[in-house]
């Protein structure tokens, strides 16, 4: 069966019949054509596919794409605006933050969460912070390097999320 | 080579704008007009006879366009499917039990497949396959390896004579037996190398399109390899290697395991062609734990032979190893944990004997290191168990036994030669580091204090860069592994550069762009680096793995640069009105020697290439360079690790982790601390976490999952301090060596070394991978019991 839904994602508004049983995940890749969220395990423990949900930082392989009604989605490919890149992205690429690539989207939105959260996280609180998602090449060293670069050049108190201030309401 | 710029720099990687933006392009990620979807119906079953299977229900399902099993692809997959090559020895035994992708009538390990379900819609495939009924007859699964390899066992394939894939004997054991029969102390150990599931972070991912009108297929697919794939893929479908394509854009990693060929990269291409539309197999992550090429699985027997001041005479070393259902592509490299197990040190002899078993599971293959971080555990492990033996420290140990500076080029045991190295300097550097002294004056206090904690060496080494023919010819079939480069210069002065390596990681379009920039003396902006598409570069690319792209494709890139150079020095002797041999080049401009005011740019002379030129000379400024390695390079280094055992809860907590490596020229310092970090890690996880779990049984892999295969996240890294010493290779031109897989072949020893020392005091002598918490727990129980029971354990 199937159902209207309608969502924000990345300021842009969307409306889709979608199956019950679709994954948030597989709306965002293969019905809006997202693709920079990635698919890493099918029992969410890779955190690949973060996205943020309403300001939270949500696995989107736990939602079914219909829970995602009038929510406001940001995915990787909203965090640069205006051909500037995102502090975090930024400082991805500055500190070596990424090897293969594939799970930097996850680690990116995770990230923007807890600094969202938590603007001067020490080190200890960005390791917890980021131990939903795996990566496989870095040993999380520069990944945390970049965590702590991004929190620098955002400036501690102003990071707020890129789209509009955490509510309590998501999809944990 | 020019005046080095960019060489040595910390440059950023030119890959990563499209991966941190969220525009990667990894096989899943491409969009694709009518692509529809295959699910592969694999075996519950570790071992069992297909008796039949039913697919009446499964083809009426919503959506599903077919239903295929093997008798299908008897025509279209008619040729050899090549899943394994001939091992790099003359084995005293060999077995390679024939494999096809798809099983016709036993299934050998779980996962095996024996249908395809192909459906417009991901979920449909996914909903008929549930609907293929087969009909089992399930048999013995032969899991356990000693058992396997005896006389009498259960046999993993009911057709093949016996369990043992090969058995070799490198060097006898009479060659050893002066050594021992002179010995002051024998020590020995058995020491256990778990299965490892690789698990990039990316599964696998296949497409293939065949085009009927002009009989030719594209692949897209998760690969190391390419022109590989497309040697194997044509060869099993019975197509020229010009008709077949096959395209790896951005990997998701690979760690060794998208090395080999896999059932789905001949099903997905010859569904393609049978059902005349483009088709897509995504790998889900518990498909990819039990079916992608697993790591180590060996068990080592050890004992060495040693005079009373610690001078090492002889080692005697038996690896056994879990093959697997069937041989996979280099499964038999593994086998050079035995060659090199012996370290970095002197030995009068060493015997060693490789016996492979077959069992009931998914194949061993290698993964990050693959044989070498076995064999620097066997070595270092076993420094360790003799120190204890001889109450002697460590590093005094090892500090008499290495290899010494002036002693390289140095030939081991085994007849191969190390290329350069200096193991004093950098161990001393990593020791005054660490604080060395200062933490064994320190462990001294705290164990006084009933705490238990260790400190750690390894002072590896390892062969790579792989490699010479005469040592690869014969591991392949014939192909040697060398490497190729193609350096396009066009009109107006871009240049396209096509490598045979690939890159899923490890920053080669950076390091590679910077050697290149660097020996054309032009800005790294004007030129592109291409990998990952068989239809663009030189005729055959080997691919990355074994940390050889910069050491052995970067020197093919330098090689390609200087051919064009060679060219371009023509045509600016004509540009110039010189002779050809009086034309310099340096800093990317052709000049007259003596007078380099008088000079063409790169630019210039590209431009001039194209255009007319004097009679016998052809236009054109490119040039294709394979090179060929003299020999392996051979990195090496020192890690030190300190840890705390929770005396109640056996719980390991990493206090210092210290490491100095060596691996020769480097080209970009900001990478090669990335590739570090990432295999320690991988060493760490596998010492203290990992493991492939099979239910003894029935042969079900129970760590299938994420949830039940311990992966290493950023709450179990500890701190990591990294320092060099640099020794070029004298092999290459740029005195390089890899270091991709030298933190995952240094760090297991590290890492148990430190545990075993901070359990030494309750008379452990040995613990085997991974040294979970609960284990440490239970074998500190038992010490404790056998210590009440009056020997004294806690000093």
């Amino acid at each position: 069966m199937k159902h209207k839904v309608s969502t924000t994602v990345n300021g842009t508004r969307r409306e889709h019949e979608v199956e019950s049983r679709l994954l948030l995940v597989h709306y965002l890749r293969d019905v809006v054509g997202l693709t920079g969220t990635h698919i890493g395990c099918d029992t969410s423990q890779c955190g690949a596919c973060t996205i943020l949900v309403d300001g939270k930082a949500v696995m989107s392989c736990t939602m079914f794409a219909v829970q995602a009604e009038g929510k406001q989605l940001t995915t990787i490919e909203g965090m640069a605006k205006d051909g500037e890149l995102h502090p975090l992205q930024q400082a991805f690429w500055d500190e070596h933050g990424l090897q293969c690539g594939y799970c930097t989207p996850g680690f990116i939105m995770a990230a923007a969460y807890l600094l969202s959260q938590n603007p001067n996280p020490t080190e200890d609180e960005i390791r917890r912070g980021l131990e939903g998602n795996l990566c496989r090449c870095t040993g999380y060293v520069n990944i945390i390097k970049s965590v702590q670069s991004a929190a620098k050049t955002m400036g501690g108190a102003k990071a707020k999320p890129a789209g509009r201030p955490a509510v309590t309401a998501g999809g944990e | 080579m020019a005046v080095s710029q960019l060489v040595g720099a910390r440059i950023h990687r030119r890959e990563d704008p499209r991966l941190i933006t969220g525009h990667g392009r990894y096989t899943d990620d491409l969009p694709h007009q009518g692509v529809v979807h295959l699910v592969v119906v694999r075996s519950p079953h570790a071992h069992a006879r297909i008796r039949s299977i039913s697919i009446d229900a499964a083809k009426k399902a919503p959506g599903v366009l077919a239903v295929y099993t093997a008798p299908d692809f008897k025509d279209i997959i008619a040729g050899p499917a090549t899943f394994a090559v001939a091992p790099v020895f003359a084995p005293n035994k060999l077995t390679n039990p024939p494999r096809y992708p798809i099983a016709a009538k036993e299934v050998c390990y779980q996962g095996e497949p024996v249908a395809v379900v192909i459906a417009g819609e991901r979920g449909q495939a996914a909903d008929g396959a549930q609907l293929v009924d087969v009909d089992y007859e399930v048999l013995p699964a032969v899991m356990d390896i000693e058992a396997a390899a005896k006389p009498g066992s259960a046999k993993v394939h009911s057709d093949q004579p016996d369990n043992i894939a090969w058995d070799t004997t490198y060097v006898p054991w009479e060659a050893t037996e002066e050594a021992f029969k002179t010995a002051d102390v024998v020590v020995k150990e058995r020491i256990l190398q778990q299965r490892l599931s690789p698990n990039p972070m990316e599964s696998r991912v296949v497409m293939a399109e065949y085009d009927s009108f002009d009989k030719r297929l594209t692949m897209w697919l998760s690969t190391q390899n390419p022109h590989w794939i497309r040697l194997f893929v044509a060869g099993a479908l019975g197509m020229g290697e010009q008709a077949v394509r096959v395209i790896s854009h951005d990997v998701g990693g690979g760690f060794g395991s998208k090395i080999s060929p896999y059932p789905e990269d001949f099903i997905v291409p010859a569904c393609a062609k049978l059902l005349d539309r483009p088709v897509k197999y995504t790998e889900t992550r518990t498909e990819a734990m039990q079916n992608a090429y697993a790591g180590r699985g060996q068990i080592f027997d050890v004992e060495v032979a040693a005079k009373k001041d610690g001078t090492l005479l002889g080692m005697r070393v038996t690896q056994l190893l879990d093959a697997g259902a069937y041989m996979a592509l280099f499964s038999a490299f593994q086998t050079c944990a035995c060659l090199m197990a012996g370290g970095a040190y002197h030995w009068n002899a060493i015997s060693s004997r490789s016996q492979a078993v077959l069992t009931n599971k998914i194949p061993t293959d290698p993964y990050r290191g693959a044989g070498r971080p076995e064999a620097t555990h066997v070595a270092e492990r076993m420094m360790d168990v003799l120190a204890l033996e001889l109450d002697m420290d460590p590093v005094e140990l090892r500090r008499k036994n290495f290899i010494r500076k002036e002693e390289f080029p140095y030939t081991q045991n085994f007849g191969l030669t190390i290329d350069s190295g200096d193991y004093e300097t950098t161990m001393d550097k990593a020791l005054k580091i660490a604080g060395y002294d200062d933490l064994r004056k320190k462990q001294k206090e705290q164990r006084k204090h009933g705490k238990l904690v260790g400190i750690g060496l390894s002072t590896w080494i390892e062969l790579c860069g792989l490699g010479p023919g005469a040592a690869t010819g014969p591991a392949t079939g014939g192909v040697v592994l060398s490497e190729s480069a193609q350096v396009k210069i066009h009109p107006a002065g871009g240049v396209s550069i096509y490598v045979g390596t690939h890159n899923h990681g490890q920053g080669n379009d950076t390091t590679h762009a910077q050697i290149a920039a660097d020996t054309l003396g032009i800005p790294m902006e004007q030129i592109d680096i291409r990998h990952g598409d068989t239809n663009e570069g030189p005729g055959f690319g080997y691919g990355t793995y074994g940390s050889r792209s910069l050491a052995v494709g970067g020197i093919a890139i330098l090689r390609s640069c200087n051919k064009v150079i060679e060219k371009g020095k023509q045509v600016a002797a004509h540009l110039l009105e010189a002779a050809e041999e009086d034309i310099v080049f340096d800093h990317g401009k052709f000049h007259v020697k003596g007078a380099p005011d008088k000079s063409k740019a790169l630019g210039e002379v590209a431009f001039a290439a194209y255009g007319q030129l004097p009679a016998g000379m052809e236009q054109g400024l490119e040039a294709v360079a394979y090179f060929e390695p003299p020999n392996f390079v051979w990195p090496f280094g020192t890690h030190i690790c300190v840890v705390e055992v929770d005396a109640e809860t056996g719980a390991v907590d990493i206090q210092k982790y210290v490491a100095v490596d060596d691996c020769g020229n480097v080209i970009n310092p900001m990478i090669v601390a990335g590739q570090l970090h990432g295999g320690i890690a991988q060493g760490i996880a596998q010492a203290l976490f990992e493991e492939m779990v099979y239910d003894d049984e029935s042969g079900q892999l129970k760590s299938a999952t994420f949830l039940d295969y311990a992966m290493l996240t950023a709450n179990e890294m500890p701190e990591i301090q990294l320092d060099s010493t640099v020794t070029p290779s004298p092999t290459n031109d740029l005195g390089v060596k890899g270091i991709g897989e030298a933190g995952t072949i240094a760090s297991t020893a590290a890492v148990i070394n430190a545990i075993c020392d901070a359990l030494s005091p309750l008379g452990i002598k040995h613990v085997d991978m991974p040294a979970t918490s609960d284990r440490l727990w239970l074998q500190m129980q038992r010490a404790r019991g056998a210590s009440s029971n009056g020997k004294e354990a806690r000093k």
